[in-house]
Formats: structure tokens, sequence, C-alpha cells
């Protein structure tokens, strides 16, 4: 065996040894470390963000949810999120956007489907239509939509929940969350909150 | 409007970088050359078998990265492969062994490339002890082999460029891991999650049934980030709410990826012994980094393209609590480090707003770049640019010191051709074999038209710059593109480190000229201006042709 083939050699045994160190300090006692931290801490975060009602869990205050019916139709006495690529819709075991380009003829005619049903459900001008309405996001587990959507929504949501539009109106207000620290990031309507809220209201 | 919530956000991220420049950069500095070694250090160097005061030549060095690399591979790849034996697995198989080889590659090449979605196809086992230990030790691997590149400036008449183990060791328990615990106590606070609880099923509010995932997940997103690596934990990376659950946790995650390399040029400029030197190379990363960010925000912001305009905004592939300024600062960030993680898809982006995050990987991530490689990248790029300058004023080029011969010269256009040479050729098969350009095709592709081929170019730019981000509609697990990919990878990260640390050795023996009248100054505006412009025309000229075909024909036509 020549010099280089066993200085090759004593590397590979040095690079093995390293890496099995590295194993064990980086990739068990760090995650365990960092876990342990974060049970004791901050448990509720950890644990998903967990939002219930009353005794039952009913979903994650950080992933959207769908609120329609069995068949896929949108019921009307809850704000509706954006549209969603994940799985069959906020399936939060396969998070993804649609990936579609700008020039893709499937998103296109999506776009303008998508534009017109919101229109009809919610009783407004097609040009009233947000641009979240329309477009699915990049998780496709969007908790949020915005403001100028949820507010198309307030007439119909008071009108099939028997409510007076300004309950509504005043309930989004209070959920309605501004800029972090009032310049980054886009304001924002948590859509699982609001609806708690608005099924809280009637009990 | 855009333009304020734009400007303010940009100078949160560069004051907090502008704080962090000095004593961060000086540390790191402290890092490299402090001659004593921690008590812990001490107990790891006898347990692996190194002694820390030897120094090693460059091929030496070179042994060390390439055979703590190799093991790195066997490792991430044997794990995959016994995926169903290992706990916590949630069930779940082995990979595929090209998917299984492609990953191994990818997270050992400080790549993170995921032709998977997590979700379903790792159990946290995997993730844990195979990719966040690649997330720490390769961005470890990539500093050491800029810090040895550094002191082939810094060393005369030197046979040796430092220690490997001693730099890995070092670079890991000194930099990454304290700063990986606060940034993970950090992004916890912020809502990201961490926990052994596989799925929670819960009854939502209509009725219906969602499954909640769990995860170790705040552990692996800090050093994902910190070591400019990108592999998400989730299939949606960093737009997952439990990966990124705010606007301020977004800003975060960008200080995660952008502070080491923003803070590399203090190191070297400590280390060369002149601190001027790293104020010039910091003013091109941030001069490009700034233009970058601009175009894109201007392009997303304006929402060119038919889907866009008909939807009234750029949204499609972008989150609500993000808007449009936190995705766009986010993609800079991430692609001009070579991080790759994304908060938004890039692959639903404005025709020409799609192709800058693939400009800023063309450039050879050096703005910033990534933790360590973008350093020796500019650093490469430096020697050309003095190159390139003496030709004009028809002086021997010098570099800090250190003559700029034939064989620097070479080394250095050796490791410009690497990167470009992998993209065009892998694009180039994916569309020219028979057999492998159905496949392509018909499998592959998501979008129809030019977009198509932009899939194709920026997986491969992606892959050889060891960036990690994807057009992501493109179906990449497929034995031609898990394998070609994976290949780009490993060719792009090593081949290069072989170059740079064969100029550190070439430069240590050297030793240095007193500077003349005839020297050009290399930490004025005039350098400046000059590194950008080489930067900016290398690729330009490279990569102009295929952008034409893709995102350029997309956009203008």
């Amino acid at each position: 065996m020549n010099t280089s083939t066993r200085s090759t050699g004593r590397t590979t045994w040095v690079a093995v040894r390293a890496m099995a160190l590295f194993t064990v300090l980086l990739g068990i006692v760090y995650t365990l470390t960092i876990t342990g931290i974060a049970q004791l801490a901050f448990p509720a975060q950890a644990n998903g963000s967990i939002v219930r009602d009353g005794d039952s869990q009913v979903g994650s205050a950080l992933i959207g949810q769908s609120f329609a019916d069995g068949d896929g139709v949108p019921l009307p006495e809850y704000f509706q999120p954006r549209p969603s690529a994940a799985g069959d819709g906020y399936d939060a075991g396969a998070s993804s956007g649609s990936n579609y380009g700008p020039e893709n003829p499937d998103l296109i005619a999506a776009i303008e489907d998508r534009r017109a049903q919101v229109a009809e459900f919610n009783g407004v001008p097609e040009d009233q239509v947000p641009p979240d309405a329309v477009t699915a996001s990049s998780s496709g587990l969007d908790p949020h939509i915005s403001p100028e959507y949820a507010t198309i929504q307030v007439a119909r949501v008071a009108t099939a929940r028997d409510l007076p539009i300004e309950t509504v109106r005043d309930l989004l207000a209070a959920h309605t969350q501004g800029r972090d620290l009032g310049y980054l990031g886009e304001p924002r309507v948590n859509v699982l909150e609001v609806n708690l809220a608005l099924d809280e209201l009637e009990r | 409007m855009v333009w304020l919530f734009a400007i303010l956000a940009l100078g949160t991220v560069a004051l907090i970088l502008a704080v962090l420049y000095r004593p961060l950069g000086d540390y790191m500095a402290w890092v490299y050359t402090s001659r004593k070694d921690w008590k812990v250090e001490r107990g790891l160097y006898r347990v692996i078998g190194v002694d820390p005061k030897t120094e090693q030549t460059w091929q030496a060095y070179l042994r060390g990265v390439l055979a703590f690399s190799a093991v790195g591979l066997l490792l991430v790849y044997g794990l995959q492969r016994l995926q169903q034996w290992l706990p916590y697995s949630l069930g779940l198989p082995a990979p595929s062994e090209p998917l299984s080889f492609n990953t191994a590659a990818s997270f050992v090449g400080n790549t993170n490339w995921q032709s998977y979605a997590p979700e379903t196809t790792l159990g946290y086992t995997v993730q844990f002890a195979g990719l966040a230990v690649q997330n720490f030790v390769s961005a470890a691997v990539g500093i050491a082999v800029a810090i040895a590149l550094v002191r082939g400036f810094a060393y005369r008449r030197s046979g040796t460029i430092g220690n490997f183990w001693v730099d890995l060791v070092r670079g890991t328990l000194r930099i990454l891991l304290p700063v990986a615990v606060v940034g993970a106590i950090v992004l916890l606070a912020g809502g990201v999650i961490q926990n052994f609880n596989g799925f929670t099923e819960i009854t939502t509010l209509t009725g219906g049934s969602q499954s909640i995932p769990g995860g170790p997940t705040a552990s692996q997103e800090v050093i994902k980030l910190l070591g400019t690596n990108g592999g998400g934990f989730f299939n949606a990376n960093s737009s997952h709410p439990f990966e990124n659950p705010a606007p301020w946790t977004n800003i975060v995650e960008i200080l995660l990826m952008l502070m080491i390399p923003f803070s590399l040029p203090r190191t070297f400029g400590r280390i060369v012994g002149d601190k001027r030197q790293g104020y010039a190379i910091l003013a091109v990363m941030g001069v490009l980094f700034v233009a970058s960010f601009s175009i894109l925000t201007a392009l997303e912001s304006a929402g060119m393209g038919t889907a866009p305009r008909l939807a009234g905004g750029a949204l499609e592939g972008k989150e609500q609590r993000f808007g449009i300024i936190g995705s766009t600062l986010f993609a800079t960030t991430s692609t001009g480090t070579s991080t790759g993680a994304v908060n938004s898809m890039h692959d639903s982006y404005t025709a020409l707003g799609g192709m800058i995050p693939m400009l800023n990987m063309m450039l050879g991530e050096v703005a910033p770049g990534g933790v360590g490689s973008g350093l020796y990248g500019i650093l490469v790029i430096a020697v050309i640019a003095v190159f390139i300058a003496g030709l004009l004023i028809g002086r021997t080029p010098e570099y800090l010191g250190k003559k700029i011969g034939p064989r620097e010269i070479k080394l250095a256009s050796l490791y410009i051709l690497v990167m470009p040479t992998l993209v065009l050729t892998g694009v180039a098969l994916s569309f020219a074999s028979p057999g492998v350009r159905e496949e392509v095709e018909n499998t592959s592709i998501l979008n129809p038209g030019p977009h198509g081929l932009s899939e194709v170019l920026y997986a491969f730019t992606s892959a050889a710059n060891n960036n990690g981000s994807g057009f992501a509609g493109l179906t990449a697990d497929t034995p031609w593109l898990n394998t070609t990919l994976g290949l780009a990878i490993l060719l792009g990260r090593f081949v290069p480190i072989v170059f740079v640390l064969a100029l550190a050795g070439s430069l240590a023996a050297q030793d240095k000229v007193p500077s003349t009248a005839g020297t050009l100054p290399t930490h004025r505006p005039l350098f400046v201006g000059l590194l950008t412009t080489v930067t900016v025309m290398v690729t330009a000229l490279t990569f102009f042709p295929v952008l034409t075909l893709g995102p350029l024909a997309e956009g203008l036509l």
C-alpha cells in the first residue's frame, strides 16, 4: 500500500468518526433539546396552534380549512377562504401551490370561472372581486384572506345567518389584522377565527 | 405605497445586517484564527483522531472535504433506503434508488433540491438524523473552503492552508449551532411547530376532517436557512404556515439566510489585514442584491401576463400574509444566497419576474451567495477582474499582494466554466436526447410553451449552483432528472471546490509583492464597479441565448 492510498484510508476513517459524532450531536441531541425547549416554553405553538371549540379541536389557527359542504359547494353562512391547490383543497397532508405559469390556459380559465362564481355567490359586480379570491396560495393552506375579499362577503354571510349586517361587519373589523409593526406583510383576516366567532355569536 | 413598504422592509433587513456586520464578521475571523481549542473540541479531535495543531497542504485539506462529504452521501442514502425500519417513519416506505441518490447528493452538496414531497415521502428520523445534520455540516464545509482561500491570500510562502477538521468543527460548534438554537427559539415563539406528534386528526368547523401535520420543524427550519440549505420540512417549504407563520417571522428567516454571507466579507477583510477590502466585496454584493430586489418587485407589482392581469395582481402562488413584497424579498434572498427555500411559488411568477431568481443563480450566487460559497465565488471573480484590468493597463495583475499568474488564471477560469457547462449541457441533453425528450415533455414539464423550457432551465441552474429552489411544477422524480440533477449538484459543488483549494494552495505558496504606483487599488469604487461589471458580463454572455428561448420569449411575445 502506497502513502496516498494509506492517507486516503486514514482520512476516510476520520470522516466516518466525525460524521457519527455530528449525527449524534446535531441530529439527536440538538433536535431533542429544541423539542424540550419548545414543549416547555411554547407548548401551544409547538403543537400546531390548535384551535378549540369547547372540548373539540376544530383546526389550527395557522392552517386554512375548507368551508364547503361534502360536495364542495361553499356554505353561504361562512366566510370563504382562497382557492387551494393542496390535494382536493386545504388537504394539510399535501401542502402545495398550483405552480401554474402566467400564460397557462388552465389557470386563465380557472381565474375566469372563480371570478364569475365569487361575484355571483356574493352578489357583487365582477370588478369588485380582489385578486386573492381568484388565485391559489403558495402553500394551499393559507389561513388568511384580504380585508377586501372579506368585505364583499359580509352581506351574504349576514343574510345566510339572519344577522344584521352591522354585527357581521363589526365582528370582521375585530378580526382584521394589520401589517406586522405597521409595515411588514399585508393586512389580513384569519378565516377560521372569524367563522368560529360567528358560530359563537349564535350560541 | 408599494415602494414605501418595499423600502421599509429592505431597510429593516439592511439595518440589522449592518449592525451585525462588524461583530459577527470579527467573531468569525476569530473563530478561524484562534489558537485555542475549546475543551469539548479537544475531546472531539481525540475521538475522530486528528491533531488540531497540524495544518494541511491544500491536497490534504481537499481530501478531508471529499472524504467527509462522501461519507455523508452514503449515510443519507443509506438512511433513506432503510426508512421502513427506522423509528418515527410514519409508516413510510424507502424512497426509490434514484430519488434517494438525488436527495443524498442534494443535502450533502448544500443544495436541498427536493424531487419529493416531504409529507408523503420522508419520516422524522431521516429528516432530523440525516438531512438536518447535513444542513449543519455542508454549511460548515462551505465556510471552511472560503476561509482556506482567504488564508491563501493572507499566508506567505506557506505550504499549508489550515486544518479542515478544525475549520469544520469550529464552524459548526462556534457559529452555526449557537445561532441555530437562538433562531429556533425565536421561530418557535412565532408559531413554527416542534413535536413528534405525527398527524392530528381533527373535525373542522363544517364537520369535515383534516390531518394537521406535526414534526420537529423549527430545529430544521432554522438551520436550513442559516446554512443556506433550503430544504423544506414540508412540500410548500417556507410558505407553509408551520414553517413561516407571520410577516415578522418572514423577516427573521430572511435575516438568518443573509447574516453569515453578508458578514463574511468582514471576516475576509480581517484575516487579510485590510478591512477596506471587505467593504469593497460587500459593496458589490449589496449593489447586485438591491438591484435584483428592485427589479423583481417592480415586475411582480406590475403583474404582466394574461393570468395576473385577469386576477388583478400576481398573487397566484403567493401567501396573503406576505403579499408581493414579502415574497419578492424572500425570493431575492433565497436565490441570491444558495438557500433555495421559497415562500411563494416561483413557477407562478410573471414571465420576466420568474427570470430574476434564475439570473441571481446564474450570476454564480455571489450576491451575497451561500455560506462560504458566496465569498469564494466572488473572490474567484475578483481574480478574473484584476486580470482583465491588468490586460487593459498592461501590468502584471495582482490581488492583495499576490501575483495572478498563468496558474491562478487557469484555475479561476476553470472554476467559472464548471457551472454554465453543467447547466447548458443538462438542459440540452434533456431536450436533444431521443427517449429522454419525450419523458421530459410528457411527464416532467407542467406548463406548456416556453414556460416548460424555463422549468427545465431553472432546475439545472438551481442544481449546478447548489441552490435547490425550483419552478416546482416540474415533476423531477423521474430516473433521468433525479440522476442528472444529482450529478449536476455533486459536480457543481465539488469540482469548483477542487479549483478553489488549488488556488488557495498556489496563493499561499507565494510571497507578498509590495504594492507600487502601478498596482490597481482593490478597495476603491472603481474596482467595485469593475467587479460588478465582470460578474454581470460573464453571466449575460453565457446565458442570454437560452433565456431568449424561455422567460424572455414568454414575457416579451
